[in-house]
């Protein structure tokens, strides 16, 4: 009889070994994730803090600076009824829908046609469009700088919209081209005996069906126009031709350190957009993030 | 396309239909790929205008004199190559690109494995939060990192006060500015490698893992012989296309340096624009981003090769 107790003593010991096991690995791996969480949050939180701060408490240097020891809403307020900060926030909201619809109809009708209607080199226009994808901002703005210039658009806020599709399309298209690619084909044939266009099957069957595809595309779209930084930097001037990333740099930054309040306020402001957006959209803002590799 | 059927129809004869029905699939194949062309097009004239004739535009702009007067064939890019400046582009640009990705892969290599721990629901909440440095535009977050190093009212330096440390000049010299640069990449770029990773890691078959274990395998051996095999071809690409932005970076440090101090923290693009954009030297601006080149293609071959493969993968 105690012979059968310990033959059955001896799995259950070695189960709940294992078990402890695991839950040491749990607990591990939450408390360096909280490690983690701490350092990669210290950037938004003193942004935050900052923000909440008068220029008095700024310069006074008294306390710790990571907490703000009298909050108050007044960087805010000044903002918002600053005539130059309003105008960027709207030149960012105008140029951004506009880039977000001309890019997304661009990366749409491309990738059906490339996925389903095929002409001559379509294959190797989606590979080319790929390799677009990789080519940086950084490695064109210099030959743009003369061709923006010989449009005459050096200063004015419309070379955004021409210039930041090319930020985006690219890579919404190779999301497309992924999500297209795995509607079945008997889907549109049907369509096709039934007697449907091709814009119908477009407008009818892959919109909607490839719905998921196109929000993650248009997140994409929208986070790069809203925080493109160098195209802004590098082709306007003037005031009211800036967008915010842009506005914030040129317009609050004048070696003046009683500014940071404001700057901080005007930063919480300008990255509420794609935080909110994050903030509801996570599991399609991560599909089109890790589309490139998974997909197509 | 209708009427011919219906004209073929109204004749009655079955003969006659064979013929008829094949012009009209070959006209109906023409207009398809005429339609397939147009809807096309948009795209093509955007990235036949604005990307690639740019890019070879800045293969010849990089030969013209400073006015654009003259044609100096390779003189920009060897008096580029000659000065000591552009010498510490090229060594910085290496050195912030090959030690952020490095960074950032190992990192996000280790939160992958840790948030591939935690269940369900809550782990939505965790990755949630670790990727909020990489929606925040850049701009934005290098602008707090900048106001976080400031020379007199570091928080940072707070804090090492506080622990009875001397305060550290974070921008002030070459290597802290440095070193800072990087700092900030890897905090913007680690939530996308873990992400990446993370999706790699789920796609690995729980049943491999058991097999591992019935054999015998630790974790280290699990890591080793399953873990990382299944996931090479995604780590090969996340790699690859990292050190592409990485090396091409502007934002972090155009704000947080502005290139200095003593030029100690240049990389190409930020060259690039001082001398183009800021000095007004087109041609010679041309030349120093045109110096990222060779390694953006050698990398992007890679990438695409990893890209077509895994999609092979996927379908078979």
């Amino acid at each position: 009889m105690s012979g059968a107790a310990i033959a059955g003593a001896a799995p259950r010991a070695r189960h709940s070994s294992m078990e402890r096991q695991r839950r040491w690995a749990l607990w591990g791996s939450y408390a360096a994730l909280s490690v983690f969480v701490v350092i990669f949050l210290v950037p938004p939180f003193y942004m935050i803090m900052t923000s909440l701060k008068s220029s008095a408490e700024i310069s006074a240097q008294a306390g710790n600076p990571w907490i703000a020891h009298s909050p108050t809403l007044e960087n805010f307020i000044y903002l918002i009824t600053y005539p130059n900060f309003q105008m960027y926030f709207f030149n960012s909201v105008w140029v951004t829908v506009l880039v977000v619809i001309i890019s997304m109809t661009i990366a749409i009708m491309a990738a059906f046609s490339m996925t389903r209607l095929g002409f001559w080199g379509s294959s190797t226009l989606a590979t080319g469009v790929f390799l677009t994808y990789l080519i940086p901002a950084s490695l064109l703005f210099i030959p743009l700088f003369q061709v923006i210039g010989a449009i005459g658009l050096i200063n004015n806020i419309w070379c955004l919209v021409l210039l930041y599709p090319t930020l985006a399309v690219p890579f919404c298209t190779w999301i497309m081209i992924g999500y297209f690619g795995s509607i079945p084909r008997e889907l549109d044939e049907a369509a096709l005996i039934d007697g449907a266009g091709y814009l119908q099957i477009l407008w009818r069957i892959f919109i909607p069906v490839a719905m998921p595809g196109i929000i993650a595309a248009t997140i994409f779209a929208f986070t790069a126009s809203w925080g493109a930084f160098l195209y802004p930097l590098a082709y306007l001037y003037t005031g009211d031709q800036l967008p915010l990333t842009v506005g914030i740099v040129s317009d609050l930054i004048r070696g003046d350190v009683f500014q940071w309040g404001k700057i901080m306020a005007a930063c919480v402001m300008a990255a509420a957009p794609p935080v909110v957006i994050y903030a509801f959209l996570m599991d399609y803002y991560i599909a089109g993030l890790t589309a490139g590799a998974t997909k197509g | 396309m209708a009427d011919g059927a219906g004209a073929v129809s109204t004749y009655g004869g079955v003969a006659l239909r064979r013929p008829g029905e094949l012009g009209a699939v070959r006209r109906f194949l023409r207009r398809r790929s005429t339609i397939g062309f147009l809807m096309a097009l948009p795209l093509i004239v955007l990235i036949g205008g604005l990307v690639v004739y740019p890019a070879f535009y800045a293969i010849y702009l990089s030969m013209l004199n400073k006015r654009m007067t003259q044609f100096i064939w390779f003189d920009n890019f060897t008096f580029l190559i000659g000065r000591q400046t552009f010498q510490l582009v090229v060594f910085q640009s290496c050195l912030f690109a090959i030690s952020a990705v490095v960074l950032k892969a190992f990192l996000g290599f280790v939160l992958a494995h840790l948030m591939h721990n935690i269940p369900g629901t809550r782990q939505k909440i965790w990755r949630g939060l670790l990727l909020v440095p990489w929606v925040i535009p850049l701009a934005l977050s290098t602008l707090t990192w900048w106001w976080l190093f400031d020379p007199s009212y570091s928080a940072f330096n707070w804090l090492l006060n506080a622990f009875g440390f001397q305060s550290i000049p974070f921008l002030g010299t070459g290597w802290n500015a440095r070193i800072a640069v990087i700092a900030v990449n890897v905090w913007f770029g680690t939530p996308f490698f873990m992400i990446m990773y993370l999706a790699a890691l789920k796609s690995v078959p729980e049943q491999l893992y058991e097999a591992a274990a019935i054999d015998g395998a630790g974790a280290i051996q699990k890591l080793f012989f399953v873990t990382l095999p299944m996931m090479r071809n995604i780590i090969a690409i996340t790699v690859l296309f990292s050190l592409i932005v990485t090396f091409a970076d502007f934002d972090i440090v155009r704000l947080l340096t502005a290139g200095g101090p003593q030029d100690m923290t240049h990389l190409f693009a930020t060259y690039a624009f001082s001398m183009g954009i800021q000095s007004g030297n087109v041609p010679l601006g041309a030349s120093v981003s045109l110096f990222m080149f060779p390694l953006l293609a050698v990398a992007a071959f890679f990438v695409l090769r990893g890209v077509t493969k895994r999609a092979r993968e996927m379908a078979a």
